[in-house]
Parts: structure tokens; sequence; C-alpha cells
């Protein structure tokens, strides 16, 4: 069998004096949607920003596909194949939307730091910019500066930015956060579209797009993985009723 | 010995001065998030007003009133200047500060001259404090030790004893929040922007006879005073202390070293070629540059600074 | 569609090169055409500085650095070549300026580009501190006091019948190169590079997380950057003759800030104006008033304030109302601005001026007799000329909030109105 797509082992974070990953075990095997839900606070984004290092880990192991990925800088972890999204926007305001999802394909095509190509001339990335602008629906705001789009439209580029290079292993933070019914449900059919033979990984609240996602379902709560399962698995596990009852949270547990 | 003991004085009394500047500048950036480029402007100005009060009325009421005066014109600028130019972000706001001491430093010239202005020592502190070995040590410097120490100690105490300080220190980490328990964190800023101001003032006041008050006094400690926040770790007071003594040691130290670069090499057993213009430099041409090799080897091997906590 | 518009650039860059070449037929003063050297090489600087600061988002203060090592070497290497070179090799030597500005960058930039923002321009200021505090160190490469001198005519007959003797041909050098500089300049920004320099300016954080190396790119950007102000350095080295160790200088890295940011840094062509204008306020302002320098320091901290574009994003702005056909109703509100502004700038000058001309003439005794203030006689000594100043001062600024309150509000609605339209 090939190495999981991503494999934690004793992965720890403190801020501090605070620990707030205590200890997460957790394999996404290459292929499956697997989605990590949880209380507010648990630690989710904490865990994408470690597997992605934006924050440097405590102690423990992450490996992406089967190589040991500590110690490497954010780009040289995009490099290997990994791409995620941010839970509050994070776009470059200035640019149009175009050149944000450009920006976002020149180095998997392989233009590197050129200064010796001509952008306008470069049709590859032209043509998987405006693809990935089709796919999420921002055609018609091509020149808009990302900075004045609305805020679906600035969620819908987020996602475009972080699957425009074609990584295969894809990180989404509440990719769906403060978006209506029917944009969520669009959102999940480009997400799924996008994602077809494809690692995806994606924290979410909402339940209905969690079910209707995931392969597997993960739970953290207050640091540390209490459950991995599929789906209806979760929705039953009384552990995970346990702590969501305990915290008493919003996460809409036992419907849908 | 002798040697060693009167530069490490005469070090510390300049690196206590250095302190006054960068200690000011620290609290203002880790405060607001702005790096006052104009400073050292403050720092001009205190020295020039303290010196047109001594032609009136001596040194003395000067002492108190020219860094009182520089701090109200500090607080006015945040208040009409700086305030709006934070609105477009921090470029804006680095470059209002620059602009601020291009025109101060004009200002300075239209008014005080080109040249130095004769700001001098008061009689009263004219003489010698004690004789070490054959060196005097000079009143004054005591003087400016006193000071310096004096000030810190008030600082101390009104940020960890006084109940602005304790909003100040909170305001530094969570402005918001602060905000949002009602106090009022724009009239917090504007205070200690003229607080940091009126202290570099006050370094101005006690530096100013003791070294030169010219035109260009700003823009030569001001690079200085940076070379301090970043070797110190910006944002770091207590960095900001141990990098303005170890570099108002380094500054003294060197201008007293004869010593060529051969020469010091020679005492850590390597012989350099003879000949070359680098080797026949002594420490003391050497002066000038040592600062800003410290802060190269400091951003080289220690990015955050001595004492810095983030790295940025 | 790509076709047109870049044949409506080349057009535009087309006239731009036919105006510069045809100037010095109008103009034909040598003081005129120094300024026009004068301007040609600003314009290479302060392009090259806004590649870092306009696009990048590296605000630098030691950019001089990389400005002067080209002139240094260029003019080393002039006085190498002497007698033996060619005005065809002279003509090349500012690339030999270029190559130190790069090196420059090579070594320096490895240091400075570690940090962005606020930190970033820190050191850049030490580093330039410290390259000139070396300039003063060793006489026998930077020249001391003095500077060094060559000249640029060389020995061996002309090219094409231009020896560079007369200020004319060396103007058309300078037009040459500035015209290739710049659209290399422009070029770069149309790159793969170009457009990540701008996304680590907008976000460095994202940047890296799309494969890119934020501190790669500001490096790389960075001796580019030098390579074009050394470009600068060397044409001045051949246009002067002479360099000195000012050409290094903090004074002269705040120059080129203070020019590229009042053209504006968001427009390729900002600094392009910039260059034009303060080089024109230096020498025209400069040469009828003393405190043309503080007269400056207000008008930057002036546009700080009100138009932190520069006077690119101000012109920007009159073309999208133009265009959206609502310049028109601004126009009175213009016209009407500016009868408090220029009451305002009376009065202030008139303060600064007077100011000045007491304190210069403080020493000798002036005061009691007449002194000559910007054409007019008058009695400093008397309260009269200060009354006048400051009434007509305080007048400005009641003026100005009142009818610039209106002019305000007259804007925003314009640009509400704009905005309303687009969306
Ligand atoms: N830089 C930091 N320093 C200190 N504590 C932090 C930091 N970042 C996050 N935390 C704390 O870590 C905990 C987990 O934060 P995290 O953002 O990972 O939660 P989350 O599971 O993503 O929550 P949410 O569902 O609200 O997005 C929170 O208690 C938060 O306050
Ligand atoms: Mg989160």
């Amino acid at each position: 069998m090939t190495a999981p797509a991503i494999r934690m082992q004793g992965l720890k974070k403190n801020f501090g004096v605070s620990e707030i990953i205590r200890g997460v075990d957790l394999d996404i095997h290459r292929g499956e949607r697997h989605a990590i839900i949880g209380p507010n606070g648990a630690g989710k984004s904490t865990l994408f920003h470690l597997i992605s290092a934006r924050l440097p880990v405590t102690s423990g192991i992450i490996e992406l596909k089967g190589e040991n990925v500590i110690g490497l800088k954010p780009f040289e972890i995009n490099r290997k194949g990994l791409s995620r999204s941010f839970q509050i926007t994070n776009i470059f305001h200035n640019l149009s939307v175009f050149e944000n999802l450009r920006c976002a394909v020149l180095w998997s095509l392989g233009y590197r730091y050129s200064f010796w190509h001509r952008l306008a001339g470069l049709k590859d990335a032209r043509l998987r910019a405006d693809a990935v602008m089709e796919d999420i629906g921002l055609t018609s705001r091509r020149d808009t500066p990302a900075g004045i789009l609305s805020y679906a439209e600035q969620r819908a580029l987020e996602i475009g930015i972080t699957i425009a290079s074609g990584a295969d292993v894809i990180l989404l933070d509440e990719p769906t956060a403060g978006m209506s019914r029917s944009e969520t449900d669009d959102a999940v059919a480009l997400i799924r579209r996008v994602t077809e033979g494809k690692t995806l990984v994606m924290v979410e609240h909402d339940m209905g797009v969690v079910f209707g996602l995931a392969d597997r379902v993960s739970v953290l709560v207050y640091g540390q993985i209490i459950a991995t399962d599929a789906p209806a698995a979760i929705r039953c596990n009384a552990a995970v009723q346990e702590a969501y009852l305990g915290t008493g949270t919003h996460a809409g547990h036992g419907h849908e | 010995m002798e040697f060693v003991v009167i530069s490490l004085l005469n070090g510390i009394t300049y690196g206590l001065l250095l302190f006054m500047l960068s200690s000011g500048l620290t609290l203002i950036f880790s405060m607001m998030g702005i790096l006052n480029f104009a400073h050292a402007s403050f720092y001009m100005l205190g020295a020039y007003f303290a010196y047109q009060i001594s032609t009136w009325v001596g040194f003395w009421p000067g002492l108190l009133v020219a860094p009182l005066m520089v701090g109200v014109v500090g607080a006015l600028i945040e208040r009409y200047g700086l305030r709006r130019a934070h609105r477009f972000g921090h470029v804006a706001e680095l470059l209002f500060t620059f602009g601020l001491a291009f025109l101060v430093e004009e200002i300075v010239h239209l008014i005080w001259g080109n040249v130095a202005v004769d700001y001098r020592i008061p009689a009263e502190l004219d003489g010698t404090l004690f004789t070490l070995f054959d060196t005097d040590f000079p009143i004054y410097k005591g003087f400016m030790m006193l000071i310096s120490v004096g000030m810190l100690v008030a600082l101390y105490a009104l940020l960890t004893r006084t109940r602005i300080g304790l909003i100040i220190q909170a305001a530094l980490t969570k402005p918001d929040m602060v905000e949002a328990l009602g106090h009022n964190v724009p009239r917090i800023f504007m205070l200690v922007f003229g607080g940091g101001t009126a202290l570099a003032g006050l370094a101005g006041v006690i530096g100013g006879n003791a070294f030169i008050t010219e035109p260009g006094m700003a823009a030569a400690v001001g690079s200085i005073v940076f070379v301090v926040v970043v070797v110190g770790g910006l944002g770091s007071l207590g960095g900001a202390f141990v990098a303005s003594l170890l570099i108002g040691c380094i500054q003294t130290f060197s201008v007293g070293l004869t010593i060529s670069v051969t020469d010091v090499f020679a005492l850590i057993g390597i012989v350099l070629p003879e000949g070359s213009q680098v080797a026949r430099l002594t420490i003391t041409q050497l002066a000038p540059v040592l600062p800003y090799m410290l802060m190269v080897a400091i951003l080289i091997f220690r990015p955050r600074g001595l004492m810095g906590a983030r790295e940025s | 569609m790509s076709f047109v518009f870049s044949r409506g650039r080349l057009l535009l860059w087309g006239a731009c090169l036919a105006l510069a070449v045809a100037l010095p037929l109008v103009l034909k003063s040598g003081f005129m055409l120094s300024l026009l050297c004068q301007i040609g090489i600003m314009v290479v600087f302060a392009l090259s500085y806004n590649m870092l600061l306009g696009q990048t988002g590296l605000l630098s203060f030691g950019h001089a650095v990389y400005y002067g090592m080209g002139a240094f070497i260029t003019m080393h290497t002039l006085n190498m070549i002497g007698k033996d070179g060619s005005p065809l090799v002279v003509a090349l030597l500012p690339l030999v300026g270029g190559l130190a500005g790069l090196l420059a960058g090579v070594v320096l930039g490895w240091v400075t580009t570690k940090k962005a923002g606020t930190t970033f321009a820190m050191i850049s200021l030490g580093i330039g501190e410290l390259v000139a505090a070396c300039a003063l160190m060793f006489p026998g490469f930077f020249g001391g006091e003095g500077g060094i001198s060559g000249n640029r005519v060389v020995g061996k007959g002309s090219l094409l019948g231009f020896t560079w003797g007369p200020q004319v041909e060396m103007y058309g050098l300078i037009v040459a190169w500035a015209f290739v500089a710049t659209i290399a300049m422009f070029a770069l920004t149309q790159t793969p590079l170009g457009r990540m320099a701008n996304a680590v300016r907008d976000n460095p954080e994202r940047a890296e997380f799309v494969g890119y190396d934020t501190q790669r790119v500001r490096y790389l950007m960075l001796i580019l950057s030098g390579f074009f102000a050394g470009i600068a350095g060397g044409l001045t080295a051949l246009n002067y003759e002479i360099v000195t160790a000012e050409t290094l200088n903090a004074h002269t890295s705040g120059v080129v800030l203070l020019m590229t940011f009042v053209g504006g840094i968001g427009f390729f062509y900002g600094p392009i104006i910039g260059a034009i204008l303060v080089s024109v306020m230096q020498i025209v302002i400069g040469g009828m008033t003393h405190a043309w320098l503080l007269y400056f320091g207000l008008f930057f901290l002036f546009m700080v304030l009100m138009a932190p574009g520069g006077i690119a994003s101000v012109i920007a702005m009159q073309r999208n109302l133009w265009q959206a056909g609502l310049f028109g109703r601004m126009v009175p509100h213009y016209l009407a601005a500016t009868v408090p502004i220029l009451v305002l700038m009376a009065g202030l000058v008139g303060l600064i001026e007077m100011s000045y001309a007491l304190l210069a003439g403080e020493g000798v005794g002036a005061g009691d007799t007449a002194t000559r203030v910007m054409g007019m006689q008058l009695q400093l000594a008397s309260m009269e000329p200060w009354a006048i100043a400051l009434a007509t001062t305080a007048a400005g600024v009641l003026l100005t909030r009142w009818i610039g309150g209106r002019t305000g509000v007259a804007w925003n609605s314009a640009l509400s109105t704009l905005h309303g339209d687009k969306s």
C-alpha cells in the first residue's frame, strides 16, 4: 500500500503554556474526502496551520505522501503538492480576480521567478486561470480588484486560489462559512468537481456539507481526535454526541 | 585600565542617553505600530528649545520646559497629522514621519542657521566630579547619568505602578480590548506619542550641550537609534536597554582605540597581508561603521534581535 | 484585442520618445539642457526605486547605494579606459554601472531582503549609512570629500560623429538609455516575477501558500532594481563627470523616495511624473528661494495626508470621472478650491520668506532698513508686513476649511456616483 496522503503522529502544539493540539494521530488516505469537525476553539484551524507549516510544530510527526515535512517552509510544502485555503479570507486584495488566479498557477506551471517570459504570452497560465474562474463563477468579475468583491465572491476566490495550482492534497478551512444555502450548494458541487481524484481535507461546521461530501469524518475536541469514522457511524457515535452535547454547540447533530 | 574604566563610564552615559531615545521609540512602536522616523528630530528640537530658553533665562528652566514643549508638539502632530496618515496604512505613516524629519531639519535650518549653536553646559555643572588615575570625569556626565537613571526609574514606576501605565501596557498588546473596556485609545496613543517625544526632547536637552547642537544632529543620532532597536529586537524595551548600553560602549571604546585592524587580527593570531587599505585602518577610523556592522551581524545570526520576541 | 492594445502602447512610447528628442530643439539654453539631462537620469532612478516601493511593497531608505555604486564604478572604468577608449565603449558604460548596482544588490540585498515591512525599511537605512560611512573611510576608491572625476571624451575619434563632449550629445545618450531602461522596467512588470512581486506586496503570506518564496522574490526584485539604479548612476557619472560620496548617501536616498512617492507609486508612470516635477521644482523654485527644501517638505507632507496615491492617482481619478461623465460637475468645485489654497499659500510663503530674510540678515543688523523679499521692499522691523501675512494665512485656513469642506462633499458624492455606476 502507498503511504497515506497525510500522516500525523503524536502531533502537539502549545501556545505558551496552553496546549492547543494535544497529541493527534491521524492518517488521511489518498483520494479520500475527509472532514474534520469539532466545536469552536477545538484547534481545527491550528491543525491546518501545522500541516501547512504556517505555524511551527511543538512535537510530533507530519508526513506528506510518506515524506517528512516538519521544518519545511510553507512554499516548500506547497510545491510538494499541498494547497490550502484559509478560514479568514486571504487573497491578493489589490490584484484583479484574474491576476489572483494566475498568480496561483504560475509556480505549478514551472514559471518560477521568470523575468524573461511575458505573462500575456503564457497561454497555459491564462487558460488555467480562466477555467478556474469559470468554475468558481467569477468570470463576470474578471478584472475587478479582489478587495472590492462581495464576501461570498471572496470566499469563492479563496477556494479558487487554493485549487488553481492543481495540487493533489487540498485543505479547505470552512469553505462555506457565511454562505447562503444556495451558495453553499454551489460551493459543494464545485468542491466535489474539482477534488475528483484528489485528497481533500476540510474543516466544516455545516453538517449538511459534511455528510454530503465526506468519505470519513474526524471529530476534534479540545485538541484531540476523539473519533474517526464513516459519516453514518459518526452520527451515532456516543462519544461524539457526548462531546457536542457537553459543549452545547451549534453543530446541528442529529439531523440531515 | 584607566582607559577601560573611563571609556566604560562614558559608554554608559552615552548608552543611557540612547536608551532615552530608543525607549520612547520602542513604546511608540509597540503600541501604535509606528516606527517614528522623526524620533531623533524631537531630540534635536529638545536641544534647540533648551538652547533658546537658556539664552533667555538660563539652563534650569529649560530642563523642564523644553521637554514639555517637545511633548506638546509631538502630541499635536500625532493628533492632527499622524492619525490621518494612519488611515492610509503603514507606508503612509512611515512616510509621514519621514517627511516630518525632513521638515523639522529645514525649520531648524531656517530658525537657527546652518552651523552649530553655542548651547553650553551651565557653569554650576562645569567642572570635575572626580579624577580617576589621570583623567577627569566631568560633573556634567554624572548629571546626565543621574537624569537618565531618574527618568528610567520614573518611567518604570509609571508603567508598572499607575493606572494609566497599566492601561498603556494592556493597550500595547490588545488595543481593541482596551477600547472595548471603555478607554479612549486614541487619547492614550496621543499621550504615549507625546510622552515618547518628550523623553526624546529631554535627551536632547541634556545631550545637546554635552555633544553638539546642530541641524545634522538628528540624522546622526537617528540612524544609531534605529540600529539600537534592530539590535535589541523591535518592540522590546529590555532589548533596547541592553542594545543602547552595548552600542554606547562600542562607540566610546572604538573612538579611543588607535590600534589597527592588522593589530586586532594579530591578537588572534592571524597575519593580514601588508599594505591593503582595510588592514591599515585603525579601530578609531572604523568607529562610525561598527554599529552598523553589529546590526548586520545580528540580522544574519539572530534575526529577531537580542531580546525580540517575534521575528517580523 | 490585445494587438490593438499593444499598438496603442507602442504609439505612446513612440510619442514620448519623439517628445524627448524634440525638446532640446525648443529649449535650447544650456540651463534647460542640463535640466533635461537631470530629468532623464532621475526618471530611471525613480522608476528603479518604484520596483521596490510600488511593485514589491519595500520601502527603502538606502536606494542611493546602488545608484552611487553604479556611478563610482562607471567613473573608475571611464578613467581606466581613458585615452585608449572609443566613444562606443563610453556609450556602453552605463551598463557597467548597472552591473555594479546589480552586484551591490546581490551582496547587500541578501541581508536586507531577509525582512519585509518596517524592518526592511530600517535595515535599508542602516546599510545605507554603513556604505556611506565606508565611502568616507576609503578615499582611495571614493575620492574622499572631493569625489573622483573623469572626462567622458576619450581619445579615439567618434561614434557616428558623436564624441559625447557637447551637452546635447550627452542628452541624446541619456535619452537613449532612459528609453531602453524604461521599456525594460515596464516589461518586467509584465513577467511572472513582476506579477508575483505585486502578490508579495499585497499578501506575502498567501504568496507563500501558492508556492513562492517571498524572500527570494524580494531579493530578485532588489537585485534587478539595483541594476537599473546602477544604470542611472552610470549616466550621472558620465553627465557630470564627477562623482562624490553624496551620490550614495541618505540624502540622495531620501530624494528618490520623495520624488517617487509624490509622482505616485501605484502606477508605472507615476515616478516619471515625480522625477520631472521634483527636478523642475528643485531647479526652478530652488533658484528663487533658499527655503525651497522647506516648501518641498510641506508639499510632501501635504501629499501624504491628502493624496497618498501621488499625482498619478489624482490624474487617474480625474480620468475615471471624465469617463463617467462626472468631470464637468467637479470643475467649478476645483476652481473654487484654488482660491483658498492660493490665499493660504500666499500667506505661508510670505511668512516663511520674511522669516528667512530676517534671520539671514540678523547678523548684519538688518531689519531697520527695507529688505527685499519676493521682489518687494519690506520693512521687516515693523509689524505691518507680518500682520498682513498672518492675516492672509489665517484667512486662507478659514477659507480652506469652508470651501475645502464643500469641495470634499462634492468629491465624495461624485465618487459614490462613480462607484454606484460600476456595480
Ligand atoms: N496564535 C495563537 N496564540 C494563542 N492561542 C491561539 C492562537 N491561535 C489559536 N489559539 C487558540 O487555540 C485554540 C484553537 O484555535 P483554532 O483557531 O484552531 O480553533 P478552531 O477549531 O479552528 O475554531 P473555529 O471553529 O472557531 O474556527 C483557540 O482557543 C484559540 O484561542
Ligand atoms: Mg477555525
